[in-house]
């Protein structure tokens, strides 16, 4: 695990991590896929044998697509007892897909989300919610994972991950705790008006100096945020059981909201910290899933 | 003689309008600040002062803009869009459609010959097609704000931009420096993505010819290039585009004031 920063200056400064499940075993090692998730923000890797989660790492995009594909694969792959030759497929998806250099095929992230979504939480999976570094996603699926239909939020940062980064910043938060701070008062207040992460400094700024703590200008963007998703996951057509991806996943200022806004329960995100599945990585553990079924469908069994 | 003021409170900048028998004898203009009806207060003297008028001889005061209500001395509000219409029909004649750009948002009104709105769209709530967006992307590339629209002119083509939000766009485009695309055909680009923005409101709202183009943004050269290019039809600009707001408001004042005087 790669040390927190000590610049206390970056609020916005999530953890970088790699994690390996050393303490299963297995037989055979028949066939091992990756899945490499390049998003506009954060990249991630996971690799699978035999469909079973092995390793997974999350670092931040840089500038560049391939050397952030790069970066991560090799990421993922240290502490291991692999290298890049006893991988069989690799998938790439996200925003930088197709900038993949080892990948044997670029798959759409919405795809890759809804099977890793029900390789998390399992076949009763049937929405999610995927907020991205610079999108936010509404999918249904079906039992095994398949889209059947999805909506897209983009080209607007308010909501997304980028856009809380913002947040954090402005607020001096950091982008580990915005979630739990903006649960922190007794009183929920009004969203805010305006959505726009451009406009919200300038409205943050003027609530600050109208007395509002910083606390109460988070939860009411934060509710705003949550009301937006929420929108997007009613128009998707919510079905249970509902589940959170991406990043945002996270926040748990932004579940709690929606759960609230929809009346309905998330499925509980896996306690990441403690070893179990992030759900920041199911692009990429989806990815290298649909890559095993690749590798396998060649091989003509 | 009838003396009106009209006070326009902007996001960024208050104008006042003075006006005698429809007139304008003074102009002046302001920063809002954190204090908008003190910054306004500070302007509104700076106008009467240069208009040589004294405070007891304006008839009626009216307040638009989005701070309409933090106006001082204000009589009562006129809204944007019939601000927008009344003012633009009379400083051109000829305007059935009046776009106004300005700081943190644009709008397009439809109007008819007397300058009576007859129907507006507004878009609200995303920097993307305002002038804080020149600003945003003018810092991005490390350029003055006025240099953005002259810089623009100078390209040959738009670089490859998804400039749909300031956020993003400010990351698009410190990937294009790096990728050393030329600063003139990204500034080209910025005003092509907010002239997109604007031109289909205005289409939602239906091209009815001749367009005017008002608020701050209508001084930028850039942009005036990028919105005939996309609606593909001459752009009427009058002078002094940043105070048609205040105009309007003083001009709906003169009105009132000679319909009470009766």
């Amino acid at each position: 695990m790669t040390e927190p920063t000590k610049d206390t200056k970056e609020f916005w400064r999530w953890e970088e991590y790699r994690r390996v499940c050393s303490d299963k075993s297995w037989d055979h090692k028949d066939v091992i896929t990756a899945g490499v998730d390049v998003g506009s923000v954060g990249s991630k890797a996971a690799i699978m044998i035999d469909g079973q989660i092995y390793a997974w790492a999350v670092t931040r995009t840089g500038s560049n697509s391939p050397d952030s594909a790069k970066k991560v694969m090799n990421m993922v792959l240290k502490d291991t007892d692999l290298t890049q030759n006893d991988i069989k497929y690799t998938v790439g998806t996200g925003y930088g897909r197709v900038n993949v250099p080892m990948a044997n095929k670029a798959i759409t992230e919405i795809a890759c989300h809804a099977k890793g979504a029900n390789y998390i939480w399992g076949p009763s999976v049937r929405t999610i919610l995927d907020v991205g570094g610079q999108d936010i996603k509404a999918i249904h699926c079906d039992q095994t994972g398949r889209v059947t239909s999805f909506l897209m939020n983009d080209k607007c940062a308010a909501g997304t991950g980028r856009g809380m980064e913002v947040f954090a910043d402005l607020l001096k938060i950091p982008i580990e705790e915005i979630g739990k701070v903006s649960l922190s008062l007794d009183e929920e207040p009004e969203p805010v008006s305006c959505t726009c992460v451009a406009y919200a400094k300038t409205e943050a700024v003027g609530l600050l100096r109208k007395g509002w703590s910083r606390e109460k200008v988070l939860a009411a963007y934060t509710r705003a945020m949550a009301v937006r998703m929420a929108n997007l996951i009613s128009r998707v057509g919510l079905e249970k059981e509902l589940v959170v991806t991406g990043g945002q996943s996270k926040n748990m200022g932004i579940v709690s909201r929606i759960e609230n806004i929809l009346g309905v329960k998330t499925l509980p995100s896996p306690n990441w910290r403690e070893g179990e599945l992030d759900p920041m990585l199911a692009g990429a553990m989806g990815a290298a899933l649909l890559g095993k079924a690749l590798y396998v469908k060649a091989q003509g069994n | 003689m009838v003396t009106t003021v009209g006070i326009d409170m902007g996001i960024q900048t208050v104008k006042v309008v003075v006006l005698k028998d429809r007139q304008v004898v003074a102009r002046a203009k302001g920063f809002s600040g954190f204090e908008p009806t003190k910054a306004a207060e500070e302007v509104f003297v700076q106008a009467l002062d240069a208009a040589k008028v004294a405070r007891e001889e304006v008839s009626l005061v009216l307040s638009t803009g989005s701070g309409m209500d933090m106006a001082p001395y204000s009589n009562g509000t006129v809204s944007m869009m019939g601000a927008d219409a009344r003012a633009g029909v009379f400083l051109i004649p000829t305007a059935r459609t009046v776009v106004d750009v300005g700081a943190e948002e644009a709008r397009a009104v439809k109007c008819d010959e007397r300058g009576i709105m007859m129907d507006f769209v507004v878009n609200e709530r995303c920097a993307a097609g305002a002038g804080t967006f020149i600003e945003a992307m003018a810092r991005a590339l490390e350029v003055k704000m006025e240099e953005m629209g002259p810089l623009s002119l100078k390209a040959e083509r738009a670089s490859p931009i998804n400039a749909s939000c300031v956020i993003f766009g400010e990351s698009d485009v410190v990937s294009l420096i790096h990728r050393q695309e030329s600063k003139p055909e990204i500034a080209r680009a910025v005003f092509d993505a907010m002239a997109d923005r604007i031109s289909s409101m205005v289409h939602r709202l239906g091209i009815n010819p001749d367009v005017a183009l008002v608020g701050g943004v209508a001084k930028d050269v850039g942009f005036i290039a990028s919105l005939k290019r996309k609606l593909g039809l001459e752009i009427l600009v009058p002078e002094y585009p940043e105070f048609v707001g205040a105009l309007g408001a003083a001009l709906t004042a003169t009105s009132r004031a000679k319909g009470a005087s009766k």
